[in-house]
C-alpha cells in the first residue's frame, strides 16, 4: 500500500511546533503569578493553549509555561480569568515568525 | 518627549495598518509603520479567505494586483456526526469569471507585498519594532515608545491586532473576555498544485472553501475550515474560548486537530501532504457588541484591534473590515492633519464614516448572529438529525423497510419537531 492511501499518523504537538520558525528570547514574555496558580482548580491555561505549553512541574508542583514554543495567540491570557497570566508580545526580533500565516 | 513629530505612526503592519499607511502616504503624509515581526505578515494569521467586492472601491490597485492564492469557485459544507457526515457542495459559473468574488490568502506573502506598495507610495515600514507604550501629552496621545525610542506623531493609528494592547492602554476597551473570543488553530499542508486541482475538481487558479460543523467541536461553539491555496492547504479549527472553558470533562484544545484530521472527510483532502506550519490566533466573536472605542485625542483604532470581525455561520469575515477600516482611518487622519486638528472631536468623523460603510452596516445587521450561532444544538443535534435522516432513507437491511415518509417523520420527531426545534427555527429570524 502506498503512503498516499494511508491515514496519516498524528504528529506530536512538539513536532508540530518545531516546524515553525521561532526566534527565542532568553527572557520569557509570559509571567505567572504562582500564588494564584496554586489555588487554581480548573487549569484553564493547560486546556486552552493550542501549543500544549502549560503544565504543572513534577518537581516543584508549580505551573510552568514553555514560552519558547508560543504561537502568540494570547488565548491563555484570556482564558486565565483569575489574572495569573501576565502576557506581552515578545520583544521585536523575537518569537514566532510565520512563513505562511 | 520628542519635539519633532511625524504626521502619523501606524502600529502594526497587518491589513488595517498597511491600508491606513497606504492612504496617508498617497496623500503625501510622512507615515511610519512599526511592525514587531521580522517582516510584515510574519505575526499574522488568516483562515483564510478574503471577499474582495466590498473593498474594491477602497483600494482598487491592491485588489487588482495582490498575490492572492486561488479564487474560490466552490463552497462546501460538511456536517459531521460521530461516524457519518453530510456534505453539501455549491458552485456557480459566475464564480469562475472575473471579477472574482473571493480569494484564498496567505498572510506572510500578502502583507509583505502590500507593505512594498506602501513603501512605493513613500511610507516607511520598519520591522522588528514592538511598540511598548503610548506617549501622552496634555491628556492626548502624542506618539509611541518602541524599544526605548520615543517617536512623536500628530496621530497614532493602532492597528495592533485582535489582542490590541494599545486600545486597552488608551482606555478604549476592557480586557478581553472569554465569551467574546474564539481560538483558531491552523495547519499549512504542502501539496502539489496539480494534485489540488485534480482532488478538488478545479482548474488552474481556482480553489475551494470547505466549512465543517458538528462532531469535530465535541459540542463546543465553533467549526472547522479548509481552504486551497496555490500549493498548500489551510486546515483549521475555531473554538469559542468560553465554550472550551465550560467543557466537562475538560479537553485540551490542540487535541481537537488530531481527531479532526483523522476523519475521512478531512483526510481525503490532505493525504500525501506535508505539514509545514502550525499557527494559532484569536478571533473576535462578539460582533458589533465587541467593537471598541474607535478614537481618542490623537489616536484611531482599526481592524481586529477595533473588534471588526463578523461570523455569520456561513461567511466568516475580518480581512475586508481591516482593509476598509484602515483605509478610512487613513483618510480621516489625513483630513484631520489638513485641518491641523487631531483631537477626538475631529477624529470622530472616523466612526461616522464607518457607519456609512459596509463595516459597521454589516456588523449592525448581524448584531444577533452570535446568539443564534452559540446554540449548542447547532453543533450536536442538527448534524445528527441530518445524518440519521439520510441513514433511514439510504439503508437497506434484512428487515422489511418502513415507508420513507413514516421513517423520516420518526427521525424528525426525535430531533427537531419539538419545542426546542421550534425555538431554534424562530431564532433564525434574528439572522
Amino acid at each position: 500500500m502506498s503512503d498516499k492511501t494511508k491515514t496519516k499518523k498524528p504528529e506530536k504537538i512538539e513536532e508540530k511546533i518545531a516546524l515553525n520558525a521561532i526566534k527565542n528570547d532568553r527572557e520569557s514574555h509570559i509571567r505567572l503569578d504562582q500564588a494564584i496558580c496554586k489555588n487554581c482548580k480548573e487549569r484553564f491555561c493547560v486546556y486552552a493553549c493550542p501549543g500544549h505549553l502549560y503544565a504543572v512541574s513534577d518537581e516543584t508542583g508549580e505551573m510552568v509555561v514553555e514560552y519558547a514554543g508560543c504561537l502568540e495567540c494570547g488565548t491563555c491570557k484570556i482564558a486565565c480569568v483569575y489574572g495569573s497570566v501576565l502576557w506581552e508580545y515578545p520583544k521585536g526580533d523575537y518569537g514566532v515568525q510565520y512563513r505562511y500565516g | 518627549m520628542p519635539t519633532e513629530k511625524l504626521d502619523a505612526v501606524v502600529v502594526g503592519a497587518g491589513l488595517a495598518g498597511l491600508a491606513a499607511a497606504y492612504r496617508l502616504a498617497e496623500a503625501g503624509r510622512q507615515v511610519l509603520v512599526l511592525e514587531r515581526g521580522d517582516a510584515p505578515g510574519s505575526k499574522n494569521v488568516t483562515g483564510g479567505r478574503m471577499y474582495v467586492e466590498p473593498i474594491r472601491t477602497y483600494l482598487p490597485a491592491i485588489v487588482d494586483e495582490a498575490p492572492f492564492e486561488r479564487h474560490v469557485v466552490k463552497e462546501m459544507i460538511t456536517m459531521l456526526d460521530d461516524e457519518s457526515s453530510v456534505h453539501i457542495e455549491y458552485t456557480q459559473d459566475k464564480w469562475r469569471k472575473t471579477p472574482y468574488m473571493s480569494y484564498t490568502v496567505l498572510r506572510a506573502r500578502f502583507d509583505q507585498w502590500f507593505s512594498e506598495r506602501v513603501m512605493e507610495k513613500g511610507g516607511f515600514v520598519i520591522p522588528n519594532r514592538r511598540v511598548d507604550e503610548l506617549l501622552w501629552e496634555d491628556g492626548r496621545v502624542a506618539g509611541v515608545r518602541a524599544g526605548g525610542e520615543e517617536i512623536g506623531a500628530h496621530v497614532v493609528i493602532a492597528a495592533d491586532g485582535a489582542l490590541s494592547f494599545l486600545a486597552e492602554k488608551a482606555n478604549l476597551r476592557q480586557p478581553l473576555k472569554p465569551a467574546s473570543y474564539a481560538l483558531a488553530m491552523k495547519e499549512i499542508h504542502k501539496i502539489d498544485e496539480k494534485v489540488i486541482e485534480e482532488r478538488f475538481g478545479v482548474e488552474s487558479g481556482e480553489g475551494v472553501a470547505n466549512l465543517y460543523v458538528g462532531a469535530l467541536t465535541k459540542g463546543m461553539f465553533g467549526g472547522g475550515f479548509l481552504y486551497t491555496n496555490q500549493d498548500t492547504l489551510s486546515l483549521g479549527i475555531v473554538i469559542g474560548i468560553d465554550s472550551l472553558m465550560q467543557k466537562r470533562p475538560q479537553i485540551e484544545a490542540y487535541t481537537l486537530m488530531d481527531d479532526f484530521k483523522a476523519r475521512p472527510e478531512v483526510n481525503r483532502w490532505i493525504r500525501g501532504s506535508e505539514l509545514k506550519e502550525y499557527a494559532a490566533h484569536i478571533i473576535s466573536e462578539a460582533g458589533v457588541n465587541g467593537v471598541a472605542g474607535l478614537c481618542t485625542d490623537g489616536m484611531l483604532v482599526a481592524g481586529d484591534a477595533a473588534g471588526f470581525a463578523l461570523n455569520t455561520g456561513i461567511t466568516v469575515r475580518g480581512m475586508e473590515f481591516a482593509v476598509a477600516s484602515g483605509a478610512i482611518a487613513g483618510e480621516v487622519a489625513n483630513e484631520a492633519l489638513e485641518k491641523g486638528d487631531t483631537s477626538k472631536a475631529t477624529l470622530a468623523r472616523y466612526e461616522t464614516r464607518l457607519r456609512e460603510s459596509f463595516v459597521l452596516k454589516d456588523m449592525e445587521t448581524f448584531r444577533h448572529s452570535k446568539e443564534v450561532l452559540e446554540n449548542p444544538r447547532l453543533f450536536t443535534v442538527y448534524p445528527k438529525f441530518l445524518s440519521s435522516l439520510l441513514d433511514v432513507l439510504f439503508t437497506v437491511s434484512a428487515t422489511p423497510k418502513k415507508g420513507l415518509y413514516k421513517s423520516a417523520k420518526e427521525v424528525a420527531r426525535k430531533y427537531v419537531l419539538n419545542w426546542e426545534g421550534m425555538k431554534d427555527f424562530l431564532s433564525l429570524r434574528k439572522l
